[in-house]
């Protein structure tokens, strides 16, 4: 993957990619404010006097917010700033009420930490570590629309003041499929915390993409920001629409400036905002409305305390209990799939048994019905019944995936359906032997290839055996009583 | 340091305040002369000061994370120069 | 029975209380002396109804024998950067011109919720910016007081708290409240003859008021003497959720507490205030307040200030840059003034607005402020104004291990004639420099008046005290008021 190289006319260019990821911080309230945050909501239904920044509004913070980005912070290992400040960046802008949006510049809430992103699809133990710079908290604005009159934008405030966490990675990743897989991680990673919802087609999740070029083993280019880029498949054709554009402009014999863009969804590519002024100066400096932020020893525990078992831990115990690697980073890569499959265990089913039948039947059931784990039809209390009829012998493979099909279906737990239906399978020996003496008088040719070498015919046999017993038959005895008969 | 009339623009663009030339040429002896007067701080030797925070010790208090407001969009309007089905508008922007 | 309007906010208490008059009858007389007074412009709106509501809502409640409110049959006046329900609050400027809030400022509706009623909202300086009132909008405020030289120039009432120390000393109202962010209740106290007292900062909630310094600002009140500041003060302060600086902390009892006996108390007197070019009368004054305070049990002590010079120009850092960013709100797209011109794009909006709707003083702090944290200069700057500012914090805690509290001139002059200084605004700024340091360090201060200098002016005294300690800062105010014994009063010309 790092091996990713833009093929120019005059050689090869490595590309530098650094993502400032805005994650909503899953709360009832804003940020400063005590109004909705609810996704939706008519305009300007869930705007408080504050979020309008009516004269004389003060901010007073929520401590959830502050207590998401904490956990958020500890799931990335990073450092926990004890003391930190709000700042205020100034700017104009009609989605902007009070002219500045609070925020963090000079002591976030969080530094450094990092992600570890899996870098092979196959093999989820070969990663790369991203570094992430900070976290700081800060409200979002608030929405502008510009299509629902000739002359006019529409503002709606609903979101002015919603918290968002801004997750600054270091320029770490050098492929689109880097960038992609350090987004999903991270998404993942919120919302195995619970700290933000990672809904992306809602705004939950956006990031501003930063891209350069250089000649591999180079100094960093200069880069563009390419702003509010909401899905992954965006991202990264942003970035190799970004990649390639300054490439171009590069080996034309121009230079890049350090921009704002914008992505086009529709035609995959960036262009430069011009609405924004060409020299920011956002004048930040410390809200004199707001004391330092200090936290105690009792918040920071409990912070930790309520911390859940995150992806990598979980998928290490899953691979440790037996899991293949493949399997454990399917099972731990969304938050729900993880928690079916921890209910799963719970119930008592093995690890690998039940990994393997998550993977191949319950993935390939919800495929087929077009839903997912969070409406799956079967529980894991039931699935874990009917993993037990295999293990404990009462269901072969085979009857198991009809017992399974009834259970989709009818909604009824294994052992009722392996009841009515009588599916289950025989270890009756004299039954068994029965019919194999009847295949054997059958197909008395057959019997004579076999002893004189033919081998392969022993799964004709054992076919044969298990169609006389309707599939029932127990295939292990089969085996075993089929090799005795044919000596 | 001193400002010139184009820095005078410049601060008043930044300060979204429009300001004729006529006004620069008149807004620019009189900043200096303020500037001039606050820049007598940089006499004052703050090596090992950390620059204050709060005016009285006091902590950032957090508040319960509860839906306790919105829903009033009649009043958040009730001011507006300009609203129509319930935003306000602006002059069209292009991005 | 004498004039009720002469009657200050515990004489209208008590009479009311006790019967003497009935809380309308009060509330009538100040509402008509109100409205005979447009002359001196200290009123921008008048709200008779609403004293008259909290009025008759008093006599009713004691006409069923309850427990009276401790502000009942107490009409006041409202500085216009108080937002009010209901009524137009503009901080006397072009931009807010229109707007009526929706909400009603926690230090009001606790004054409400005391009992008191409201005969209207005061003239000020723009955005309480200002130190002679004539940054407002809306026309200057007239100070009540003339020189007794017969000239009849119309004199400043200080700033920006003017129209309230008008309202006061005219006797329009027993009482108002007033902001302060650099001396805006103690100059214009000073210069009218009541008293007036800035709380620790934190003390008043500042929600639902109309923000010009976030650090700095702290409403207080404006009345004839100690005894009356005290009893607003415990009716407006009191910690308040919805300000995340405000104290959580108990409102003491300062009116009970009162006593005017300095016996085992330090009063520090900082020899940096002697200033350049202070008149003689104020030197002489404060000579007198020194001798006062001994006469009243106090051990006087000489302490030093060291940073006091600094304090002004660092005010006037981080005030500006505070409001540039505080006022970026007034942009014409949610309420207020909208100047859109033909043609015009967003941005053009914003900057046709502002320049219509700020004076020029305002626009003056703003600009200073947007310069001041630029890219480039924020550290030589605000950071060095708040480093500053932290070792003038230092000067005061050092001299509290001297003395309890600190006795000062409140002003470097006594009230100027309008349009004296306005054209220098350094010499207009200079006004704030006793005011200032403790306003940084939001400590509580208060003007009293001292006396009257021979043009027949009043002068004020400032004491400063430790934070929190409200109680030292009024109980040495009482032991100046009981010896300067000050009855002066302006003559009504209006
Ligand atoms: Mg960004
Ligand atoms: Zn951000």
């Amino acid at each position: 993957m790092s091996d990713y190289r833009i093929q120019g006319a005059t050689g090869e260019w490595e590309v530098v990619i650094g993502l400032e990821v805005h994650a909503q911080v899953t709360s009832n309230a804003k940020l400063f404010s005590g109004a909705a945050t609810a996704f939706g909501a008519e305009p300007n239904s869930q705007v408080s006097l504050v979020d309008a920044a009516m004269p004389g509004m003060l901010p007073v913070p929520n401590k959830e917010c502050i207590r998401q980005a904490v956990r958020t912070g500890m799931a990335l290992e990073a450092q926990i700033n004890r003391w930190s400040r709000f700042d205020r960046k100034n700017y104009f802008y009609a989605d902007l009420p009070q002219g500045y949006q609070i925020s963090q510049l000079y002591h976030p809430l969080v530094g450094e930490g990092a992600i570890e992103v899996a870098v092979d699809e196959k093999n989820p133990d070969a990663t790369k570590t991203i570094g992430v710079e900070r976290i700081h908290v800060e409200q979002d604005a608030g929405k502008l629309m510009h299509d629902q009159h000739p002359t006019r934008s529409y503002v709606d405030l609903n979101r002015s003041g919603v918290a968002l966490m801004e997750i600054v990675s270091r320029p770490d990743m050098r492929s689109p499929a880097e960038a992609g897989a350090y987004l999903r991680k991270l998404r993942n990673v919120l919302r195995y915390v619970g700290s933000c919802d990672g809904n992306m087609e809602e705004g939950s999740m956006r990031a501003d993409v930063n891209v350069s070029v250089r000649r591999p083993g180079e100094p960093f280019g200069t880069r563009t920001e390419t702003k509010n880029v909401n899905s992954v498949r965006f991202v990264m054709q942003a970035i190799e629409h970004e990649a390639s554009r300054q490439v171009d402009v590069l080996e034309g014999g121009g230079q890049i400036v350090q921009e704002t863009r914008l992505f086009n969804p529709d035609t995959g590519t960036t262009r430069s905002m011009r609405s924004k002024e060409d020299a920011h100066d956002y004048r930040y400096f410390p809200d004199p409305d707001l004391l330092p932020l200090e936290l105690d020893d009792a918040f920071l525990e409990e912070c930790r305390a309520s911390l859940p078992e995150l992806p990598d831990a979980k998928r290490r115990r899953y691979e440790a209990a037996g899991v293949s690697p493949y399997n454990a980073g399917v099972l731990t890569a969304e938050v729900e799939t993880a928690r079916w499959f921890d209910a799963l265990l719970e119930a008592g089913s093995d690890a690998k048994q039940a990994s393997n039948w998550v993977a191949a039947e319950l993935f390939g059931a919800l495929n087929r019905l077009g839903r997912s784990i969070e409406d799956c039809p079967v529980s894991p209390a039931q699935a874990a019944e009917l993993l037990k009829l295999v293990a404990d012998g009462t269901l072969s493979g085979s009857l198991a995936k009809q017992v399974f099909e009834v259970m989709l279906e009818t909604g009824d737990d294994a052992g009722k359906i392996v009841e009515e239906r009588g599916l289950k399978q025989t270890s009756d020996t004299g039954a068994i032997e029965a019919e194999i003496a009847k295949v054997i008088a059958a197909n008395a040719d057959k019997v004579a290839e076999y002893r004189s070498g033919k081998d392969k015919l022993f799964g004709f046999f054992v076919g044969q055996t298990m169609k006389a017993m309707g599939g029932k038959a127990n295939p292990g005895v089969v085996n075993e009583l089929l090799k005795k008969a044919l000596g | 340091m001193s400002v010139d009339e184009a820095t005078v623009k410049r601060i008043a663009k930044l300060a979204r305040i429009a300001i004729s030339d006529e006004e620069a040429h008149h807004y620019t002896p009189e900043l200096n002369n303020i500037l001039g007067w606050i820049e007598q701080l940089g006499e004052v030797d703050t090596s090992g000061v950390e620059p204050m925070t709060a005016v009285i010790p006091n902590k950032l208090r957090l508040r319960e994370d509860e839906v306790t407001d919105g829903g009033i969009r009649d009043q958040v309007l009730a001011n507006a120069p300009q609203a129509e089905h319930g935003f306000f508008t602006v002059p069209k922007v292009i991005e | 029975m004498a004039d009720i309007t002469d009657l200050g906010v515990a004489g209208l208490r008590d009479g009311f209380r006790s019967g003497a008059f009935s809380a309308r009858e009060a509330a009538e007389a100040f509402s008509a002396k109100v409205s005979r007074a447009k002359a001196l412009n200290a009123f921008l709106v008048e709200t008779p109804d609403h004293a008259l509501g909290q009025a008759d809502a008093a006599d009713r409640a004691r006409a069923a024998g309850e427990e009276p409110k401790p502000l009942a049959g107490v009409p006041l006046g409202i500085k216009d950067l108080f937002a009010t329900r209901g009524v137009a609050t503009t901080a006397a400027s072009h931009i807010l011109e229109g707007f009526t809030p929706p909400y009603e400022s926690t230090v009001t509706q606790n004054l409400w919720n005391a009992g008191a009623g409201m005969l209207g909202k005061l003239n000020m300086d723009q955005f309480a910016m200002g130190s002679s009132n004539e940054t407002s909008y809306f026309g200057n405020v007239i100070s009540p007081w003339r020189r007794k030289d017969g000239s009849n120039a119309p004199l400043a009432p200080g700033g920006s708290s003017g129209g309230s120390s008008a309202a006061v000393a005219a006797r329009l109202c027993p009482g108002a409240t007033g902001t302060d962010t650099g001396g805006s209740i103690r100059q214009p106290a000073a210069f009218t003859g009541i008293s007036g007292i800035k709380p620790t900062y934190g003390r008043c909630s500042r929600w639902g008021t109309i923000a010009f310094a976030s650090s700095l600002d702290q409403a207080g009140p404006m009345a004839q003497d100690v005894r009356d500041c005290a009893i607003l003060l415990e009716a407006m302060a009191g910690f308040d959720p919805k300000d995340a600086t405000s104290l959580q902390l108990d409102v003491p009892r300062w009116e009970a507490n009162l006593s005017s006996d300095m016996k085992g108390k330090r009063v520090g007197v900082p020899v940096e205030y002697r200033v350049d070019n202070m008149p003689e009368e104020i030197e002489a004054l404060w000579r007198k307040g020194v001798e006062w305070m001994r006469g009243a049990g106090a051990e006087i002590v000489e302490v030093s200030l060291p940073h006091t010079k600094y304090a002004l120009p660092a005010y006037y850092i981080i005030a500006p840059a505070e409001a540039s960013s505080n006022l970026a709100r007034y942009d014409g797209v949610r309420y207020g003034l909208r100047d859109l011109p033909d043609g015009a794009g967003l941005q053009d909006m914003y900057a046709a607005t502002r320049a219509d709707g700020f004076g020029p003083e305002v626009k003056r702090r703003i600009m200073i402020g947007t310069y001041v944290l630029s890219a480039g200069f924020y550290d030589a700057y605000y950071t060095q104004a708040q480093k500053v500012r932290a070792l003038i914090a230092r000067d005061f805690e050092q001299a509290w291990e001297k003395c309890d509290v600190l006795l000062t001139p409140t002003a470097p002059s006594a009230a100027f004639a309008l349009g004296e200084k306005s054209a220098d605004p350094i010499a207009m700024y200079l006004n704030d420099v006793f005011t200032v340091p403790s306003s940084l360090v939001g400590l509580p201060a208060m003007s009293v008046p001292g006396g009257l200098d021979k043009q027949g002016l009043p002068l004020g005294l400032q004491i400063i005290g430790k934070a929190l300690d409200e109680q030292s800062v009024l109980n040495a105010g009482l032991a100046i008021e009981e010896r300067a014994d000050f009855k002066a009063r302006p003559e009504a010309w209006w």
